[in-house]
């Protein structure tokens, strides 16, 4: 028992782990809740059942590295730091979010952590994430860039050409696939010419074949220290591809019904990422109570977040006009 | 009718004559083979432009080094004089144009570079050292020197690096940097951009070059969707100090998908500046201002006009700042606007306006967004008449846009209706006779002075 303990991993490490996906997790069923309450509004992406990919890495990552992800995104930012209120305030629009109610769900960004934004053009940003990395690589900088992105991203172009020019020029960049095994509403199988979407087509780009258990948060981590490393230490980029599987609909709107029963609840019951963790810590030995504590304290914070955000004013109207050119207006002067 | 040696490729400043198919005195048609021409890259084939018969050979086969534009042979054509009538209709209750288009664009050159010796332009108020160079060379300068100032400064594109670039802006400039600062890219416009934009990200300032901008509707999306917006959905945090730059507009006989204008829908973005120099001068001073502009800027160049010269000075703190037009002549009597290659084709038209008795301020916009519009008022208001010419498609157009803003902001003072000259709203032809149809002439400018004029 000691010895699993004391593995490469270790108690504080798993703790922490253990303590960032249950806060993805939480924030996210907040937010489905301010949904139902009517206090969110528009269309939002959730990541519940993917919280080991994003956690790992939040854990895995330094600061002032860089993050990229997708119009699925509170988890992959809170993951970096950002505040609850940030995020939830910004679902509400309301003037206390990350970009002050003029981002959305969407485009959850901060750059102070690290976010560089997230993006809800299908492949648009692997491409932007190789303008970071370099950046580093031009400045001599040792920062890391990681771009996390869906299954159905493999088949379009900016993926290719994406993976290719981090290759040519070998830039300190991760590029993580989480293979949901859906796209919207089709199964990812059904359009993608190899079984494998993101895997199957590394060797193209003289990349290795990296396949992962996405919902194990440890061998996430893993995964995750291995490549930062590698990039960080100038020997270039990886390609990871993480199986995982959203518990709810691609969207708000879509209640999921195009995916079979028993598969659903497969992974619901058998391969929840933080059913299964909790386990772990269980039968290695970690005190319950360390645990539930863990619980409590998160639980609490999401609470006193979501009052913060139902309280914040909505933005000042002036806002509109703001921030459409660099010196923060909306008419350019000269 | 005179056959010059045509450029047949844009770099191309002299060939050689290498074979003559034809005899002095033979009979031939439109298309036929007359001789082949050697270039920098390649031997190519010299189209007859007419039916005739070949009055004279000028330049013997075997010569080398002859210059672009220089007579190689003379054409006699039947019934040269007689032009025919072709009626094309041009923006609001059209005049009717009585001919085609100017068979010459270079007919009544007028050169840019000494209308701007000419004009004391307040904005400059230095005593510059100038040198007559070309466009070409003024960007490349412009590049060159803005590196060397900010090391943050760097450029990628396709053959931008060991190639000297396709049109050879970026000529030297590996040499001069080495490949960290200038970078060849592979063909994946999407991914460049998108690389460039995040690198503008996190502090550097990249200059983007598009071989043309015809190739940036691969990169629209990051044009639009990332390069624009960023700042304002991240509620003010992310910055994109960038220049996509490239030629832009109709170039000469190379169909619809090399020729277009993207003026309109560039300008159309909030979010992005859109610049559009129409001389050597100006190319140096806005291309320096748009490097350095901490916003996205969208840098028009024109294919046609790189081999063009003017004065331009040589200091490396010579700048011309966006959002300034030029008034580059001063009359009275009617305004009229232009902005890139259609300054020069007003400026074509003005012997011919000026033959009318009608005097016209002529402004260059060289900004198209911002716009000056103070100056442009203030010169509508005093000529109470307005024609724009523009290149590209009339149809929902930059200059429908500013018809509106001079209309809304000038109503009071118009004596006339505004009248646009555009491109005709058509894929741009091939045929040399029909391309220049499509494009805004002499004649259709003149006829839109003359109708804001009421003159006959
Ligand atoms: C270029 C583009 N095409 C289509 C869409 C619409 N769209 C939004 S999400 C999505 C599916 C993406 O699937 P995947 O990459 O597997 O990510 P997941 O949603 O499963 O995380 C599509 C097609 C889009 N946003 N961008
Ligand atoms: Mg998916």
């Amino acid at each position: 028992m000691e010895d699993k303990l004391n593995d490469d991993i270790g108690e504080a490490k798993r703790l922490q782990l253990w303590e960032m996906m249950l806060k993805l997790r939480l924030v996210e069923k907040k937010a489905y809740d301010l949904f139902l309450q009517n206090l969110i509004k528009g269309t939002s992406h959730l990541a519940l059942g993917q919280e080991a990919i994003a956690g790992a890495f939040g854990v895995a990552l330094q600061e002032g590295d860089y993050t990229f992800c997708t119009y699925r995104g509170h988890a992959h930012t809170l993951a970096r730091g950002s505040s609850i209120e940030g995020v939830l305030g910004e679902l509400m629009g309301r003037q206390c979010g990350l970009m002050k109610g003029k981002g959305g769900s969407m485009h959850l960004t901060d750059v102070e952590k690290g976010v560089m934004g997230s993006y809800a053009i299908i492949g648009a940003h692997l491409t932007i994430a190789n303008g970071t990395a370099l950046a580093s690589k031009y400045n001599k900088t040792k920062e890391v860039s990681v771009c996390f992105f869906g299954d159905g991203t493999t088949n379009i172009g900016a993926f290719h050409e994406a993976l290719n020019m981090a290759k040519i020029w070998d830039l300190p960049i991760v590029f993580v696939c989480e293979n949901n095994l859906y796209m919207e509403y089709t199964a990812i199988s059904e359009v993608t010419a190899v079984e494998h979407p993101a895997a199957d087509r590394a060797s193209a780009y003289s990349l290795d074949k990296i396949i992962v258990d996405g919902n194990d948060a440890d061998e996430m981590y893993r995964t995750a220290q291995t490549a930062i490393k590698k990039a960080r230490d100038g020997h270039g980029p990886s390609l990871i591809e993480a199986k995982t599987y959203r518990h709810s609909g691609h969207s708000r709107a879509d209640p999921g019904k195009y995916r079979p029963d028993e598969e659903v609840k497969d992974w619901m019951e058998n391969k929840d990422p933080i059913k299964n963790y909790r386990q772990k810590l269980l039968e290695f030995n970690i005190d319950e109570k360390t645990i539930t504590g863990i619980e409590s304290k998160i639980q609490q914070q999401v609470e006193e977040a979501t009052n913060i955000s139902k309280n914040s004013p909505i933005p000042d109207i002036k806002e509109i006009y703001t921030d459409v050119w660099a010196d923060g207006g909306y008419k350019w002067h000269n | 009718m005179k056959i010059l040696l045509p450029a047949l490729s844009p770099t191309m400043e002299t060939g050689n004559l290498v074979k003559w198919l034809v005899k002095e005195g033979d009979d031939v048609l439109s298309g036929d083979i007359l001789a082949e021409i050697e270039t920098d890259k390649a031997t190519m084939e010299l189209e007859s432009p007419d039916d005739g018969k070949i009055e004279k050979i000028l330049v013997k086969e075997g010569s080398e080094n002859i210059s672009v534009n220089t007579e190689i042979a003379l054409l006699s054509v039947e019934g040269e004089e007689i032009e025919e009538k072709i009626e094309i209709p041009i923006e609001s209750s059209p005049p009717v144009i009585p001919n085609g288009a100017d068979t010459n664009t270079k007919a009544n050159n007028i050169s840019m570079g000494s209308l701007l010796k000419e004009q004391s332009n307040s904005l400059e108020t230095k005593n510059w050292s100038e040198k007559e160079i070309t466009m070409r060379e003024a960007l490349n300068q412009a590049i060159e020197e803005e590196m060397i100032i900010d090391k943050d400064v760097f450029l990628l594109g396709e053959e931008v690096a060991e190639y000297d670039g396709a049109y050879k802006v970026t000529q030297g400039l590996l040499d001069k940097f080495g490949s960290k600062r200038v970078l060849d890219t592979p063909i994946s416009e999407h991914g460049f951009t998108g690389l460039a934009i995040g690198a503008a990200m996190s502090g550097l300032k990249p200059i983007c070059e598009f071989m043309t901008f015809n190739f940036s509707m691969q990169a629209i999306d990051q044009i639009v969707n990332s390069a624009a917006k960023s700042l304002y959905m991240s509620g003010g945090e992310i910055n994109v100090p960038i220049v996509f730059r490239g030629p832009n507009g109709a170039a000469a006989r190379v169909g619809a998908q090399h020729s277009q204008c993207f003026i309109s829908w560039f300008s159309h973005i909030p979010g992005l500046l859109v610049v559009a120099p129409s001389n050597a001068r100006d190319a140096k001073g806005l291309l320096k201002s748009s490097i350095r502009n901490p916003n996205p800027v969208v840098f028009l160049e024109h294919e046609l006009l790189y081999k063009e010269k003017s004065n331009v000075p040589e200091e490396n703190d010579f700048l011309i700042p966006i959002g300034k037009a030029n008034l580059i002549k001063e009359g009275s009597d009617v305004t009229i606007i232009g902005f890139s290659m259609s300054v020069q084709r007003i400026l074509n038209a003005l012997p011919s306006i000026e033959k009318l008795g009608i005097k016209p301020d002529i402004i260059d916009l060289r900004s198209i967004k911002p716009l000056d519009e103070d100056l442009i008022y203030k010169s509508v208001k005093k000529t109470n008449r307005v024609v724009i010419v523009e290149d590209g498609w009339g149809n929902t157009s930059f200059g429908s846009h500013l018809s509106y803003l001079i209309q809304s902001n000038c109503f009071d003072y118009l004596d006339s209706e505004i009248i646009k000259v555009s491109g005709k709203d058509v894929p741009m032809p091939y045929a040399e006779n029909l391309e220049k149809l499509a494009l805004p002439n002499t004649d259709e400018i003149t006829s839109a002075v003359k109708k804001v004029s009421y003159t006959n």
